[in-house]
């Protein structure tokens, strides 16, 4: 039982606020990722869930009780620190041991000269050496139990960090971007590495990361915060798909969502650019609408080739990267004073020499976003199947 | 053909480089054996002879003069003085300024005042202090006996009785170097990790004596072999306040080493015999600094 259970969490630091009223349930088992720009008040969040940082409002709970009066280690959680956090003077060994010395010997026992004293100290530290060393075989730390933190290479010090959290067996794991510090090629195999561990512990995470990678691939779950607020919450297909705010879109999905200027014209149709689209809203006439196109909805056909019930955007390539299984394109819309529009597009397309082509979408791949950046549902427009034809704007 | 010419300029390449770095190498060196080595050697070469300040000539006398600085009952009293004057000030200024920086670290508002006033006994000229302490520790009329008195104790001759003066101006020492190891400890506590303290708690590090146990005093291990090594360096160059306060007295009660080279090279003239007494000083400080650094070095560096 280690739900974790947020209710209308607020924190400022003077006279800045840093979280303004998070309510968030992390239910039992889940792997749940708080994600969104630095200052978004994330680390803050888990610091709280940790009791390293008190609240100005709210209540934590997990397992259903409230946990507010609880000291860090009485709470049953477990952190992993962005850097680590390893005691320098300490080797592997004594890192593993730390909090389980901590726990179980008393004050008199740990302190150097008096604890030869004791005779339960032995016995003790003999159980404890037994299970540092099978949290070691799991982490694969076993041949390395003698080293300093300084001594190990970042990815060993991330599986130090790991494996002290995991000691103690706590009922939550709380990690504040654990990944950030080694290099791409480690990170993305300790994303793996961290999933399965989550798998195979069935423990709480919550996870926080400014790395929407990170967050789409190991998460159950993802809150996507910004300015102290939660702006959606869902799992990583609907947060992709369905991004409830321009910030979501923009955030989640690499390379990043394009973002066009739209408004709405006569009876409810969507304009982009000017450009009637097969779409309807419920919004008055002559509102501003901002519209979102995936790199992935958007595909390059020959100038006028594209078909009648599809968006177009006329367009002239810049850039071409190569990625290997795919090529990201980059155009740009002549006449409009916009940021390049990315593409993605299999390897083989061949675009004519000079580059013009017609960029076509499914009018219902659009997200549209109102001034405010709230989502706006829109539906296909019926009647005429006849889009009315704009010429350039130049 | 190409590669047999290249050979050779390829070592004229390296003679350059080597006369360039000879070169910058230099000045540092040259002044590096002026203003110590030479000294140190002509402090050497003075402990073998009879020379007297003003003489015109010296005579070699070998090892007499540190022969005779060894048996000589004054200089063993004052070498034992010394010992038991940096046993005091040794212990007292480095435990109570890491007691001390503990407890301002944890300030906010009010650091810096603690901060400069730990900190003026050390911006202070210690002759013109010796000066105040003279006063504040007189029998009759220092406040320090007045408050003894007003508490119904016995007043203390502090500087008069033989049994008092040393201890009393180790305390001064004490007083003394305060400030400046706890600038150094401040410095060490800085210096630590916030997240090492937050990951400690997290792992049941509760209480402040496990704090200071399982984190502080572990991770101020370099800056406390520092602080030992110049204390006690420090300390074992105690001049001035024997200078001023008790002029080694009373019945040589607080004679030190450095007051009795002094007496030697400056009031009798004596610099043959006062050149071996410095060697004595520099032997003790040499062993002290490579003794500790030898103890402590292996423990204190991850």
């Amino acid at each position: 039982m280690a739900s974790v259970e947020l209710k209308s969490i607020g924190k400022s630091f003077g006279s800045t606020p840093v979280l303004g009223g998070i309510d968030l349930a992390v239910a039992d088992g889940e792997f749940m990722t708080l994600v969104g720009p630095s200052g978004c008040g994330k680390t803050t969040l888990i610091r709280i869930i940790a009791g390293i940082e008190s609240q100005d409002a709210g209540a934590v709970l997990i397992g259903g009780s409230s946990i507010d009066h609880l000291r860090p280690h009485e709470r049953r959680v477990a952190m992993v620190f962005q850097s680590y956090a390893l005691y320098p003077h300490m080797s592997v060994r004594g890192n593993l041991s730390l909090p389980l010395v901590m726990s179980r010997l008393r004050l008199h026992e740990r302190v150097p000269l008096i604890r030869l004293l004791s005779s339960r100290r032995r016995e003790t530290m003999h159980s404890i050496e037994g299970e540092v060393e099978a949290v070691a075989q799991q982490l694969q730390l076993g041949a390395l139990l003698d080293r300093r933190p300084a001594q190990l290479s970042g990815g060993q010090r991330q599986r130090v960090a790991l494996g002290r959290a995991m000691v103690r067996h706590p009922d939550v794991f709380l990690m504040d971007e654990p990944l950030s510090n080694l290099d791409a090629k480690l990170r993305v195999h300790m994303r793996t590495e961290l999933a399965e561990l989550h798998q195979r512990l069935g423990a709480t995470f919550i996870y926080v990361t400014h790395d929407q990678v990170e967050a789409m691939t190991m998460s159950d779950r993802v809150a996507m915060m910004d300015a102290g607020h939660i702006l959606q919450l869902g799992t990583p297909t609907e947060l992709y798909g369905r991004p409830a705010n321009v910030k979501v879109a923009q955030f989640i999905g690499s390379p990043t969502i394009n973002l066009l200027p739209g408004s709405v014209g006569s009876n409810d149709a969507v304009e982009l650019l000017g450009r009637r689209l097969q779409l309807a809203v419920d919004l008055p006439a002559g509102s501003p609408l901002t519209i979102g196109l995936r790199p992935e909805a958007l595909t390059a056909v020959p100038a006028n080739t594209a078909p009648a019930d599809a968006g177009s955007l006329p367009a002239r390539l810049r850039r071409r990267e190569n990625l290997g299984a795919e090529h990201i394109l980059h155009f740009d819309l002549p006449g409009a004073a916009l940021p390049p529009v990315v593409a993605r597009a299999p390897p083989e397309l061949q675009l004519p020499a000079d580059g013009h082509v017609a960029l076509t979408f499914d009018p219902l791949a659009c997200h549209l976003f109102d001034p405010s950046g709230a989502r706006v549902e829109a539906r296909r427009a019926e009647g005429s199947r006849d889009p009315v034809v704009v010429p350039f704007r130049s | 053909m190409a590669a047999e010419l290249s050979r050779p300029r390829r070592s004229r390449q390296h003679w350059i480089e080597r006369l360039t770095g000879t070169g910058f190498a230099l000045p540092a060196f040259a002044l590096l054996i002026m203003v110590n080595l030479l000294p140190l050697i002509a402090v050497l070469y003075l402990s073998l002879t009879d020379y007297e300040f003003g003489a015109l000539e010296a005579k070699f006398v070998g090892l007499a003069n540190l022969n005779k600085a060894l048996s000589d009952p004054i200089i063993r009293r004052s070498l034992s003085n010394t010992l038991l004057y940096v046993a005091i000030v040794l212990p007292g200024s480095v435990l109570l300024a890491l007691a001390v920086a503990v407890l301002v670290h944890g300030r906010r508002r009010t650091r810096g005042f603690y901060e400069v006033a730990y900190f003026l006994p050390v911006t202070s000229t210690l002759i013109a202090m010796a000066t105040v302490w003279q006063f504040l520790l007189h029998p009759r009329l220092g406040p320090v006996n007045a408050a003894l008195r007003w508490f119904g104790l016995a007043e203390v001759p502090f500087l008069s009785d033989p049994a008092w003066a040393l201890p009393t101006l180790a305390v001064i020492g004490i007083w003394q170097l305060l400030g400046f190891n706890m600038v150094l400890f401040l410095a060490g506590l800085s210096a630590i990790p916030k997240d090492l303290y937050e990951a400690a708690e997290i792992d049941g590090v509760a209480t402040g004596i496990d704090r200071f146990l399982t984190i502080t005093w572990p991770l101020l291990g370099p800056t406390t072999m520092f602080v030992i090594v110049t204390t006690s360096i420090t300390a074992f160059k105690v001049f001035d306040t024997v200078a001023v306060m008790t002029r080694g007295g009373p019945m040589g009660s607080s004679e030190v080493l450095l007051y009795n080279i002094y007496l030697e090279g400056f009031q009798y003239f004596h610099t043959g015999y006062a050149a071996a007494l410095t060697v004595i000083f520099l032997f003790f400080i040499l062993a002290f600094s490579v003794a500790q650094t030898f103890a402590l070095e292996r423990r204190v560096h991850y």
